[in-house]
C-alpha cells in the first residue's frame, strides 16, 4: 500500500514553508502528498434569514477562493518537485476537519506549519496546530 | 395634542378597519368568536390527527435531526438545520413571548395559559407541514440565492394539480397579508412593546413625556443600518446577544418558579380549572379560548406560513427532516418559553393588579423578585425587538419582490416603509397596535392553510416515506 502524507495550508507564508518541507519528506519516503485546506465553519453559527438564503452562494465563492488563494499558491511552489499531489477543501472546524482528512486519505503524517499568531492569541484561542498535536492519532510534523 | 397622539389619531381608523374584517366573529353565549381562530386552530388539530400526532412521536427525531446527526458531512458549509430553526425562532421569539402572555392573562384570566400551551401543542403540527412545503418547492435562483416559503409551495404545489390560477391568487394573497404582518406583527408590536418597557424604566428616572416618536426613529435609524446600510455587523451582534438575553430571561424565569416551587402546583392548578370556569374573565370560556388561542398562535406562527420561509434554506435531501425540526418552534417558543412567563406572573400575583397591560405585567412580576430586572429586561427586550424586526422585514421583502419584481428601487421602497411603521408602532397605543398586528398575521393563515390542506396528502406521503427509510436503516446517522 501506498504511503500518503498529508499538509494542512491555510494561505500563509509559513504554510508554503510547511507544504515544500512535506513534499521532501514525501519525496524521499516515496509518498504521496495531500494538500488540504479546511474552510473555518460551524453549522452551530446563528445567522439571519438572509444570510441563509446567501449561504449556498457565499460557499461556492469561499470554495473558488481557497482553490485560487490558497490551493493554487501551493501547487505552484511545488510544481518542480517530481511528486504524487492532491488536492482537498473542505469546511468545518480546522483541525477536526484536517483530522478526519487525513484518515479519509489513509494518511500516515502530517505537516502543519506554526502559524504566526501571537502568544495571547494562541492561548485564547488556541492554535490548529496546538489542537491537532493534542488530538491526531498520527505523527504530526510542525515546521517552524 | 402630543406627535405621538396625533400618529395614534391618523393611524388607528385605518387598523380598526382592517382588524375588522379579519376578525369577523361570530355570537356565541353573547360572545364574539372570530373565525380566523376557529380557522387555525381546527387546522393545528386536524393536521395533529392527520399526521397521527406527529407532534409527539417525532419528537426524538426532530432533535436528533436539529444536533446534526443526520448532516450529510458532503453538505458542509451549507444551511444547517439548526441554523434554519435558530433563524426561524430569532422572528418568533420575542416580545409575543414576554408581553403577549401577560396580554392574554390580563385579558382572558390565568386559564388563557392552558389554551395557549395546547395551541402550541397542536401547532407543532401545522409548523411541520409549511416547513416540509417550504423546503420542498424552494427555487435556487441563477445567483445561488435560495427562495422559498407560502408563495412558492401555493403557486407551484397548486400549478403541479392543474390549479394554476388559483395557486397563482393564493400566492398573492400570502404575499399582500405577509407585508402587512412584516409592518404589524414583525415590527409595530415589537417597536411598541420595546418602548412601552423603556418608558416604564425611564419614568422611574423623571422622563415621563411620551417620546415613543423619538425611540421609534432611533430604533428605526438602527433598524436602517442593516437592511439598508448593510452592516450585518449590527446585525451579527444582535444574533449573538439574542440568545444570551434568552438564556437571561429563561433562567430568571426557572430561578423564580424553583423558588417558590410549593406555589407551583397552585399555579397549575388554578391555570386549568380557570381555563374552563365560566366565570372567567371577559366573557366566560369563549372569552378565555379566544385568548389564549390568540396570543399563541401570535407568538409561534404556526400556520401562519412565516417560518417557512427560513426553513427553505436548508440544505437537506429530505424536506421532511426540515419539517420535524420546524416543530419543535412552538415547542420551545409556546410551550416552554410562554409557560415559565405565565407561570412567573401568576405565583408572584402580578396578574391581580388591575389596569396593567403588555409587558409592563411581566416586568413587574420579575421586579418583584428579582429587583432591578426590569433594566436587564429594558435591554432584553429592545434586542428582541430589533431582531425579530429584522427577520421579519426579510420576510416582507421576499414576498414585496415576489409582488413587484426584484428591483433596487422596488427593494427601496419597502425598506423605507418599513422603517417608518417602526416610528409609527412606539407611537400609537397597544389596543390598535395590537389589533393591527393580529389581523395582518392571522390573515396569512387564510391562503396558506387552504394550501395546507390540499398538500397534506403529499406530505403524509413524504412522512412515512422517510420514517421507514429511518425504520429499515435506509436513513442512518452520519455523525
Amino acid at each position: 500500500m501506498s504511503t500518503t502524507y498529508l499538509v494542512g495550508v491555510d494561505g500563509s507564508d509559513h504554510a508554503l514553508k510547511a507544504a515544500r518541507y512535506a513534499a521532501e519528506q514525501a519525496r524521499s519516503a516515496g509518498a504521496s502528498l495531500v494538500v488540504a485546506h479546511a474552510i473555518d465553519w460551524s453549522g452551530f453559527d446563528i445567522m439571519g434569514p438572509e444570510e441563509l438564503a446567501e449561504r449556498h452562494k457565499i460557499k461556492e465563492a469561499e470554495l473558488d477562493r481557497a482553490q485560487t488563494k490558497v490551493i493554487q499558491p501551493v501547487l505552484d511552489t511545488l510544481a518542480d518537485m517530481p511528486l504524487e499531489v492532491s488536492t482537498d477543501v473542505h469546511h468545518g472546524h480546522p483541525a477536526k476537519t484536517l483530522l478526519d482528512l487525513a484518515e479519509q486519505h489513509g494518511a500516515s503524517h502530517i505537516f502543519l506549519a506554526r502559524n504566526g499568531h501571537t502568544r495571547l492569541a494562541v492561548a485564547l484561542l488556541g492554535s490548529t496546530a496546538h489542537s491537532v498535536i493534542q488530538t491526531s492519532p498520527i505523527p504530526v510534523t510542525v515546521v517552524p | 395634542m402630543d406627535i405621538d397622539e396625533k400618529i395614534n389619531e391618523w393611524v388607528s381608523p385605518a387598523t380598526h378597519f382592517i382588524e375588522n374584517i379579519v376578525f369577523f366573529a361570530v355570537d356565541i353565549n353573547s360572545v364574539g368568536l372570530p373565525l380566523v381562530l376557529v380557522w387555525l386552530l381546527v387546522a393545528a388539530a386536524i393536521f395533529t390527527i392527520y399526521f397521527r400526532f406527529v407532534n409527539l412521536r417525532c419528537i426524538g427525531q426532530a432533535l436528533r435531526i436539529v444536533r446534526g446527526k443526520y448532516d450529510d458531512p458532503s453538505h458542509d458549509g451549507e444551511v444547517t438545520h439548526f441554523q434554519a430553526l435558530s433563524a426561524a425562532l430569532s422572528g418568533t421569539v420575542g416580545l409575543g413571548n414576554i408581553a403577549g402572555v401577560a396580554v392574554a392573562i390580563s385579558l382572558g384570566g390565568p386559564g388563557a395559559t392552558f389554551w395557549m400551551i395546547l395551541v402550541g401543542f397542536l401547532g407543532m403540527s401545522s409548523k411541520f407541514v409549511e416547513c416540509t412545503l417550504g423546503v420542498k418547492y424552494r427555487t435556487i435562483g441563477p445567483d445561488g440565492i435560495v427562495s422559498g416559503g407560502p408563495m412558492h409551495y401555493l403557486r407551484t404545489g397548486l400549478t403541479d394539480r392543474g390549479w394554476p390560477v388559483f395557486g397563482k391568487i393564493l400566492a398573492i394573497f400570502f404575499a399582500v397579508m405577509c407585508i402587512g404582518g412584516s409592518f404589524g406583527g414583525g415590527n409595530m408590536f415589537q417597536a411598541n412593546q420595546a418602548y412601552a418597557q423603556f418608558h416604564s424604566v425611564a419614568a422611574e428616572f423623571g422622563f415621563d413625556g411620551h417620546y415613543g416618536w423619538l425611540f421609534g426613529s432611533t430604533i428605526a435609524v438602527f433598524v436602517g443600518l442593516v437592511i439598508i446600510g448593510g452592516i450585518r455587523s449590527i446585525g451579527r451582534v444582535t444574533r449573538i446577544l439574542v440568545p444570551f438575553m434568552c438564556l437571561i430571561y429563561v433562567s430568571a424565569g426557572l430561578c423564580i418558579i424553583l423558588g417558590h416551587i410549593t406555589d407551583v402546583p397552585a399555579a397549575f392548578g388554578l391555570i386549568v380549572t380557570s381555563a374552563f370556569a365560566p366565570e372567567a374573565v371577559g366573557g366566560g370560556l369563549i372569552g378565555v379560548l379566544i385568548q389564549g388561542i390568540q396570543r399563541a398562535a401570535f407568538s409561534n406562527e404556526a400556520g401562519v406560513g412565516s417560518a417557512a420561509i427560513a426553513h427553505s434554506a436548508v440544505k437537506t435531501n429530505e424536506p421532511v427532516s426540515e419539517g420535524l425540526v420546524a416543530l419543535l418552534e412552538p415547542f420551545i417558543d409556546t410551550i416552554v418559553v410562554c409557560t415559565i412567563t405565565a407561570l412567573v406572573v401568576i405565583i408572584t400575583g402580578a396578574h391581580l393588579n388591575v389596569g396593567m397591560e403588555g409587558i409592563e405585567m411581566t416586568s413587574r412580576a420579575f421586579n418583584s423578585i428579582i429587583p432591578g430586572f426590569d433594566y436587564i429586561l429594558v435591554i432584553a427586550v429592545v434586542l428582541f425587538a430589533f431582531s425579530t424586526m429584522i427577520t421579519w422585514s426579510y420576510y416582507g421583502l421576499k414576498s414585496w419582490t415576489y409582488l413587484f419584481g426584484d428591483s433596487k428601487a422596488m427593494d427601496l421602497t419597502y425598506k423605507l416603509l418599513f422603517l417608518m411603521f417602526v416610528v409609527i408602532g412606539s407611537a400609537m397605543n397597544l389596543g390598535a397596535v395590537i389589533g393591527f398586528s393580529d389581523a395582518m398575521i392571522f390573515a396569512m393563515s387564510f391562503g396558506n392553510i387552504i394550501g395546507l390542506y390540499i398538500m397534506m396528502p403529499e406530505v403524509k406521503r413524504d412522512l412515512n416515506g422517510y420514517l421507514s427509510r429511518v425504520a429499515t436503516g435506509e436513513i442512518t446517522e452520519t455523525r
